[in-house]
């Protein structure tokens, strides 16, 4: 589904250039759900922005579906970090969400059942007439992973997306994820600094290492699904795995299996 | 709230008026004619019926609208080009800060000199004032445009147009409405400058010389007052349509309503 091979990019130019990726390589296979962790300022953001072709990376290729990124891909849909931001502040919630389908063959009508529903599934089906600037911040953060739903992408990039939700909502869209991908067939990269909810979520963990970012771990996540907040987290396997991604992000040696 | 605030604009409207009544009844010696507001109050009431004067004012309208519709005409789609190409607007920059503070009024004799027909000459002026600051707000409006809400639209696939017409546009439009109230402003005082220096059949500015050369002072006042009026009911209008309009926007800016 996505293959990135021998990515780099730096920032500026001379002494002052910024080396934010250096030779990362990943592939990420047809319904898998990806999470990455890695320390603040390690180029994450800037990993999603190549994939989804909004910069051109200054050394190697991704590819999607085989067909290498050049401009911004069809058939994907990206939550921002900055969510606030990436709203559209002089449109109705339901038109933001509604606004991207555009893109599909879908009528008047369709699209705005379509991002009612994405509403309903992020717990914000009575917000549709409000602005953006008549939420809270958590509201916003919803209403920009319910833009990202309705549009039913192959493949999701997801940039911190549950940062300033409170802790139930935050494992609520922690489940609606996993329901969401098991529905709709999704593939979906998840960017987390959250050690726990990389475990939780995603099929596989990446760990990226500081600045020049590249993959220093890779481990599969083998939990039973579907996933339970309470169960799952208990889990001594579930343990041990959010053990071993912590250790790799603090830069320690894995720990002999 | 704002019932409090009119309240304290027309207190101070009234106690200038009476302060100025008063001085000029019994402070100003015999010799300096000027007429108290009592009088020119009296007079501007009087000018609702004078024919002459109603056919004036319509004559001002007109150019003054003619000359605000061409120069929004001109100067958005320009202000929008600049602003979405950074190197036209960069060699094109230099002029426009020599231009810009050139004050209008001084352009009225070449003007003059260079338009015969009367009408079209003064609908110039005005069309050239009102550029500046219906061209400086849209180029300001561009700038302000949030990059990562065009990115979040580019990021679903779409191109630059629908970026241009989705993103860049609405959210330059409070910026652009901003700049057509403030040229509305300058539109007014040019026209009635191009009528007090280059005469005409009709026009306020027509009737103020009129009533000069018969040394009604009382009139000059009459139809000034009148002048303002126009300016102060057209500002307001455009204010109301800004928070109207615009009223996200207003929240974002944090501008209080
Ligand atoms: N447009 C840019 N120009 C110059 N430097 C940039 C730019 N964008 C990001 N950087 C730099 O690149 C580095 C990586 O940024 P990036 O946003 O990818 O990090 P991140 O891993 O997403 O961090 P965080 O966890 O804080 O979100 C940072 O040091 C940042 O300052
Ligand atoms: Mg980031």
């Amino acid at each position: 589904m996505l293959e990135i091979s021998n990515l780099s990019h730096v920032y500026g130019s001379g002494p002052g250039a910024h080396h934010a990726i250096e030779g990362l390589n990943l592939s990420v296979a047809e319904g898998e759900l990806l999470c990455i962790v890695g320390p603040s300022g390690a180029g994450k953001s800037t990993l999603l922005r190549s994939i989804a072709g909004l910069i051109q990376p200054t050394g190697g290729e991704v590819r999607i579906e085989g067909k290498l990124v050049k401009q911004t891909p069809d058939n994907l849909a990206v939550v921002f970090q900055d969510y606030s931001r990436s709203l559209f502040p002089w449109m109705s919630v339901a038109d933001n969400v509604a606004l991207p389908l555009r893109r599909k063959k879908m009528d008047k009508q369709q699209r705005r059942a379509a991002a009612q529903e994405a509403l309903e599934s992020v717990g914000l089906a009575e917000a549709g007439k409000k602005y953006p600037f008549q939420l809270s911040g958590g509201m916003q953060q919803r209403v920009a992973i319910a833009r990202a739903l309705a549009y039913r992408p192959a493949l999701m990039l997801m940039d911190e997306p549950f940062g300033s939700v409170d802790a139930q909502t935050r494992e609520d869209l922690e489940d609606l994820v996993l329901q969401v991908r098991g529905h709709h067939k999704m593939t979906i990269v998840l960017i987390t600094h959250d050690i726990d909810e990389s475990v939780y979520v995603g099929d596989r963990v990446v760990v990226l290492s500081k600045a020049p970012a590249h993959v220093v771990g890779d481990l599969k996540v083998e939990l039973a699904s579907p996933r339970d907040q309470i169960t799952t987290r208990e889990h001594s396997d579930f343990v041990h795995l959010r053990a071993e991604v912590g250790r790799l992000v603090r830069g320690l040696e894995r720990t002999p299996a | 709230m704002i019932s409090a605030r009119i309240l304290r604009g027309v207190a101070g409207v009234a106690g200038f008026l009476i302060v100025g009544e008063l001085t000029i009844r019994f402070g100003l010696t015999d010799d300096v004619v000027f007429p108290p507001p009592s009088l020119v109050l009296w007079e501007a009431m009087g000018l609702l019926a004078d024919p002459v004067f109603l056919s004036g004012v319509a004559i001002t309208l007109t150019n003054w609208a003619l000359g605000l519709i061409a120069s929004v005409v001109i100067a958005v789609p320009l202000g929008v080009l600049l602003g979405s190409l950074a190197s036209v607007e960069r060699a094109t920059r230099p002029l426009l800060e020599f231009l810009r503070p050139i004050p209008s009024v001084a352009i009225i004799p070449l003007a003059i000199l260079l338009i015969p027909v009367d009408s079209m000459m003064k609908v110039s002026v005005i069309v050239y004032a009102s550029l500046w600051p219906v061209l400086i707000n849209t180029l300001y409006g561009m700038h302000d445009v949030d990059p990562l809400a065009k990115e979040s639209l580019r990021s679903f696939g779409f191109g630059a147009i629908d970026v241009l017409r989705r993103v860049s546009l609405p959210s330059a439009a409070p910026f652009m409405l901003t700049g057509v109230r403030i040229a509305a402003g300058i539109a007014l005082i040019l026209a009635v400058s191009a009528e007090l220096l280059a005469g005409g059949t009709g026009g306020i500015g027509v009737f103020v010389i009129q009533a000069g050369s018969g040394n009604r002072t009382d009139l000059i006042l009459a139809a000034t007052f009148w002048a303002g009026i126009i300016g102060m009911v057209a500002n307001s209008l455009l204010v109301l349509a800004e928070r109207r309009l615009f009223h996200w926007h207003q929240a974002r800016t944090g501008a209080t309503t």
